[in-house]
């Protein structure tokens, strides 16, 4: 795996044809789609709950939330954040006890992504070895998970300002708590919509996804 | 979750929910066991559980509210009966104070002070009801704090009365009971845990910002707890009673969570 991670190194067959051990770990699988139900039912429910008293000059369209009215909103966001924090905690701690965090997302450095980048928008950022992430790639998932933990955070504080005052207090106040959690949705979507595209330009990812391979 | 992919009941289904969604969008202010149930499960749009029976929808609505249930605990065990909510200045009030009701401010209920009785029952030594000016004789406290409510705004007032936990030891009750319930005359109602009944804060408020509680917000009194969402603050009070018997509320039999702490 390391070999086939460094970029210097000829690039070996892909290991799914020689049935070597799976690119995706079983428990990253089952995390990762788990996320993905929860993050669903976490933000189509909260753009129901933010209908029911904007802070910007919008609101989303009924038809695209959960809950149908803000009671039902509520018990979908209330009930999916359960399964959001202990898979994501789960997540985490198998992700750093494995050492696939270490290995996955790091090094990443600022020149690393600028050169990945550059490379990518060129056609020329090989990803024959679905095991290498590439800087890009590490700082996007990285900040996926920096921009969940944002939102576990000011949800905490929107739903406990006073139990977890000194946490709403570091988001700068009840109102302001809104904002930031809003702001992060509204970042993690962003990160979705590109997620989603590049799986549809490499498709092969979405069958390692689910099968491993 | 059946997910029987039969066109023909994918197809009703749909047509089920989109009739269930319209009735309901004009039913929203006559609120029923059977319309929340409807409601909670109109997944907007969502093709998601199209060929899903209601029945199935009951099933997902018991999840929820037994999760709500859950939460409800959750929320009592990390409730610290001595953190006081923060409090503010005259000069943060929010000025003028949102009216709020599940009702426009006309139909506000209009309390006559003279023949105003407030009743006290269940787990209480003293059940005798309780005259206004009796309550004003007892020790005011003042704060300014801040309403949140369960929509997201929130704003910053003024109340004053009774200390909640001073006029429950004055009627003898039982504070070892669960719940503190409250009947109000604008048929609203909901209820309390007790260690949010006997929280420093939690006031049977009689005076809004230095002046007797208008209608508007509540005359002749409104439980204000500020350790808690607005639609846990009932405005014009007529009964309180004390029990071990889950007691619901008017929001909350609709499907808003019970404890509704902040």
């Amino acid at each position: 795996m390391s070999l086939a991670a460094n970029p210097t190194q000829p690039v070996t067959p892909r290991p799914a044809a020689r049935g070597g051990p799976a690119v995706q770990p079983a428990w990253l699988r089952v995390t990762h789609w788990l996320n993905v139900l929860a993050v669903v039912v976490m933000v189509l429910s909260g753009w129901r709950i933010y209908n029911a008293s904007p802070i910007f000059d919008f609101r989303f369209p009924n038809a695209y939330t959960l809950g149908g009215w803000l009671g039902g909103a509520l018990l979908w966001h209330f009930a999916a954040m359960w399964l959001l924090v202990g898979n994501g905690l789960a997540y985490l701690l198998l992700n750093l006890a494995t050492g696939r965090m270490a290995r996955r997302l790091f090094p990443v450095s600022p020149r690393g992504i600028l050169r990945d980048a550059w490379a990518a928008l060129r056609g020329r950022l090989a990803h024959d070895d679905p095991r290498h992430y590439n800087h890009v790639q590490r700082a996007a998932y990285l900040f996926a998970i920096l921009d969940l933990a944002a939102l576990v955070l000011s949800g905490l504080a929107i739903w406990k300002p006073v139990q977890l005052a000194w946490l709403c207090d570091l988001m700068g106040g009840f109102q302001p708590a809104r904002t930031v959690h809003f702001v992060a949705m509204a970042l993690l979507v962003a990160f979705i919509v590109v997620h989603v595209a590049m799986v549809a330009l490499v498709p092969r990812t979405l069958r390692t996804m689910i099968t491993g391979r | 979750m059946s997910l029987t992919r039969n066109a023909n009941k994918a197809i009703d289904g749909e047509l089920v929910l989109k009739d269930a969604r319209k009735l309901l969008a004009s039913r929203i202010e006559a609120p029923t066991r059977r319309s929340f149930l409807l409601r909670t499960l109109s997944l907007g749009g969502l093709a998601m559980l199209s060929g899903c029976s209601l029945d199935d929808n009951e099933s997902v609505e018991k999840a929820l509210m037994a999760v709500s249930r859950w939460n409800d605990r959750v929320q009592g065990a990390i409730f610290q009966p001595t953190r006081l909510a923060p409090t503010y200045t005259e000069a943060d009030i929010t000025r003028p104070f949102p009216f709020n009701a599940f009702y426009g401010v006309d139909e506000a209920p209009e309390v006559d002070e003279d023949g105003f009785r407030l009743e006290v029952t269940g787990m209480v030594a003293d059940k005798r009801s309780w005259r206004l000016p009796e309550l004003r004789a007892m020790a005011q406290v003042d704060e300014i704090t801040r309403h949140i409510c369960v929509e997201g705004w929130s704003a910053i007032g003024r109340w004053g009365g009774v200390r909640f936990s001073d006029f429950l030891r004055r009627v003898g009750a039982d504070t070892t009971a669960k719940y503190v319930g409250f009947k109000c005359a604008d048929d609203y109602y909901s209820s309390i845990d007790m260690p949010t009944a006997l929280h420093p804060q939690t006031l049977l408020a009689l005076t809004y910002d230095g002046k007797v509680l208008p209608r508007e917000y509540g005359f002749p009194m409104k439980l204000r707890v500020p350790t808690k969402l607005g639609y846990k603050n009932p405005k014009h009070i007529q009964a309180i009673f004390v029990t071990n018997t889950y007691a619901g509320g008017y929001w909350e039999d609709q499907g808003y969570n019970w404890f509704g702490g902040s």
